[in-house]
């Protein structure tokens, strides 16, 4: 018998959505000289508001608030600092359901994870960095580690509050100040962020938020007086940062794509690895530079696992992201949902079997079913470009050395998964595993004390756990 | 070098050292090197594009075995370099007073520090992890392990002064952590270079661990900084021109870049920069249950 859901959605009222917005410059919501754009939410199509585009000229007045504060900010004793970045935490589970809402509404993420995942790790990541303000000579580089200054952050619109949440919690806990470039497609909840810091106290200029699209996040990375870039996004825009970049003498820190295996060999709980697959690549609609894109699967338990893997999506819920027992979201942007069926449809075009489970898809919006790819081999597009979507490609081996073997058959670098119930095989894989997070028994896991990031052309320097502070202190 | 007693002295032919042995350029090339004083030493290979691939194909094949071996162990070689670097303290010093018309007692100093610099960075190998790595406490049931692991194949620039503890101070930071690296050797004073090579060789190094070519860093390290096949690469020795090319050229794979310090002391306590340059951070997640 199977059991229909009775419809339970969040409500939109506990967030107020502006028609316009501003940009947030020295404490204070300004015009864009740019041209406005529109945010819309990707389930149902519809503008949520408008929104201001910085040119390079309210770039350049970001980076010279930011700059002025950065004498002020740094020379505050850490356990002042500290104190601004507990507030922001506080501030941030005091309106943690606002955030949730308008996070889905912009993001199109189910209500269950923005709610159950991103928000509870965005007031963890301020909490967290918080703490390390006031203790920067004992992180491990040296007595008196000193900021870098002024931080130019671009982030994309995966995860967009907990993305800022990586980026400005480390760079303000070391006293630095920063200009952030929200995705233009999720600029919302940046923007609640920038009323959070009003609401905070956060001395002006301190943290500026500039949204637009590619041109503006060029204009911060490529600002002269920016003394540090963060970016999280595509490899193909971080390699082009990385040369802009060269001979700059600019920090820079980058967070790239991925295309993760998951490993399950025979002998792994089987419910259990199938949890770990349906979250490791269906988890916000697989839009996750970590996800596990790629199924490694030992022969001998291909069929059982692929049986039991198609029985438990066919119970995924797709719709409305509002709605709190919807387990796929919408994609998040038309743009995205082409690229998603282009990668797709070369799948099929290179030979794979392509199924997905029987999935009513609402009429406006952007969606995408999850998808398992079968007889998929290494060379084909789906085993070697990100996809970025709710795409699984799924591939065999026989041994151990031929698992480790095609898993670090891939540029990128990021994570990993291993599914076993032999130790001294986990820790023998993990050695061996080119990535820079490996989950054993478990898959997307994430927390502020861990760090984060990855190898190869999956980029470099971590975020999260005292490695992140590195990224943002002169060391 | 010298011809003492009418006798006619045996010359010293000065190859590069690619996967463990002492091959010639397959270019054919070679190039004189004269002291400080203009006088004549040899004739150094002058090495070409392709033998730049083979190191790095050697540093490659190398990488597995290295970064596998344990830090004690590589400890234990490092070591071994030290020793079999002092052992030939005089042959170095002779180098450097050729090379760098330093006085003998200078040049004896410098390779002083070069024995004590691959003596301190020997010691880094098993307190790395110690010092980069950190268990994790994260909010739930997991076992949260973060530990530093080396980045792969590194070019390096080996800076053009400093030929012996110069080049040392860039190498052991690289190797020490179980990267393997392709070493531009010092353009100008080279030789010290393949001799250092002879004690890598007898010190139970394995073959493609470092790999050193002589020959011109303009022309080797911008095909070693768009090597789809090295990890990430070492600046020091290039100059500023160079190094903004090969900047930029290594962002095409993404490569980990190290830039200089342009004041760096060789004969200072290094400090730990050039060993973070080229690791990475692996986090390892399990879950904690009955």
């Amino acid at each position: 018998m199977r059991l229909e859901y009775a419809p339970a959605p969040e409500s939109r009222d506990v967030v107020e959505i502006k028609p316009s917005y501003g940009l947030f410059i020295n404490g204070e919501f300004v015009e864009g000289g740019g041209t406005p754009f529109k945010t819309v939410n990707p389930a149902d199509e519809q503008a949520l508001a408008e929104v201001a585009c910085a040119d390079e000229a309210d770039v350049d007045r970001a980076v010279q608030a930011a700059r002025k504060a950065f004498g002020v900010w740094s020379a505050l004793p850490g356990a002042e600092r500290a104190k601004y970045l507990f507030r922001i935490a506080r501030i941030i589970q005091e309106r943690a359901r606002e955030l949730a809402v308008l996070e889905t509404l912009d993001n199109g993420k189910p209500i269950r994870e923005s709610r159950d995942v991103d928000l509870p790790l965005v007031a963890a990541h301020f909490f967290y960095y918080a703490g390390w303000a006031d203790k920067l000579e004992y992180a491990g580089f040296g007595p008196a580690p000193r900021p870098l200054g002024v931080a130019g952050q671009v982030i994309p619109w995966n995860f967009p509050l907990l993305m800022l949440a990586w980026k400005i919690a480390p760079a303000l806990a070391c006293g630095n100040t920063v200009v952030l470039k929200p995705a233009e497609t999720t600029p919302l909840t940046a923007l609640a962020f920038a009323d959070i810091c009003v609401q905070a106290g956060l001395p002006a200029g301190v943290v500026n938020i500039v949204t637009g699209a590619g041109e503006t996040g060029a204009a911060v990375v490529n600002h002269a007086d920016v003394n540090k870039v963060a970016f999280t996004g595509s490899t193909e825009v971080g390699r082009l940062i990385a040369r802009s970049l060269a001979g700059t003498g600019k920090k820079l820190t980058l967070e790239l794509g991925g295309k993760a295996a998951n490993i399950v060999f025979e002998d792994a709980p089987l419910d259990q690895a199938v949890e770990g697959i349906v979250n490791g690549i269906f988890f916000n609609q697989g839009h996750v530079c970590c996800a596990g894109s790629r199924l490694l699967v030992q022969e001998s338990i291909r069929d059982e696992l692929l049986d039991a893997l198609k029985r438990r999506l066919g119970t995924l819920r797709l719709g409305d992201p509002l709605d709190k027992n919807t387990d796929i979201g919408a994609i998040n942007s038309a743009a995205q949902l082409a690229k998603i069926r282009e990668l797709a449809d070369a799948g099929e075009r290179e030979g794979a079997e392509r199924w997905s489970p029987a999935c009513a898809i609402p009429e406006r919006g952007y969606w995408f079913p999850p998808t398992v790819f079968t007889g998929v081999a290494q060379s084909h597009r789906i085993a070697r470009e990100e996809i970025f979507g709710p795409v699984l490609s799924v591939l065999t081996f026989r041994t151990p050395a031929e698992a480790v073997e095609k898993a670090n058959n891939t540029p990128y670098g990021l994570s990993a998964g291993v599914w076993t119930e032999k130790g001294s095989r986990i820790l023998w894989l993990a050695d061996r595993l080119r990535a820079g997070v490996v989950w054993a028994n478990t898959f997307n896991r994430f927390d502020p004390a861990s760090p984060f990031g990855g190898y190869k052309e999956s980029g470099y320097g971590r975020e999260g756990g005292r490695h992140g502070l590195e990224a943002y202190l002169d060391v | 070098m010298s011809e003492n007693n009418g006798r006619l002295a045996v010359r010293k032919t000065y190859k590069l050292f690619v996967g463990g042995a002492f091959p010639r350029s397959e270019s054919g090339r070679s190039y004189a090197v004269r002291s400080a004083k203009g006088v004549f030493l040899a004739n150094a290979a002058l090495a070409s594009r392709k033998d730049a691939r083979d190191a790095v194909v050697a540093a490659r094949k190398a990488f597995p075995g290295w970064s596998g071996a344990t830090a004690y162990n590589r400890g234990q070689i490092l070591y071994r370099v030290a020793e079999m670097l002092e052992g030939r303290r005089a042959q170095f010093a002779a180098e450097l007073v050729d090379a760098d018309g330093v006085s003998a007692r200078k040049a004896g100093e410098l390779v002083d520090a070069a024995v004590d610099r691959l003596v301190w960075y020997a010691g880094w190998s098993d307190k790395i992890a110690a010092v980069h790595g950190s268990a994790n406490p994260v909010a739930g049931p997991y076992f949260n392990l973060s530990t530093p692991e080396p980045s792969g194949v590194v070019a390096v620039v080996a800076p053009p002064m400093g030929p012996l503890l110069g080049l040392v101070s860039v190498i052991a930071p690289v190797i020490v952590s179980g990267n393997t690296c392709v070493v531009v050797a010092s353009e100008r004073a080279p030789l010290p270079a393949i001799t250092l090579a002879e004690v890598l060789a007898t010190s139970d190094l394995p073959g493609g661990v470092v790999n050193i070519l002589t020959g011109r860093a303009a022309e080797l390290a911008p095909w070693l900084a768009g090597h789809m096949d090295v990890n990430g690469i070492d600046l020091t020795g290039c100059p500023e021109e160079l190094a903004v090319a090969c900047e930029r050229d290594a962002a095409e794979n993404l490569k980990r870049v190290f830039r200089p310090d342009p004041g760096e002391d060789w004969l200072a306590t290094p400090g730990t920069a050039r060993l973070r340059a080229f690791l990475e951070t692996k986090t390892v997640w399990h879950p904690v249950g009955i």
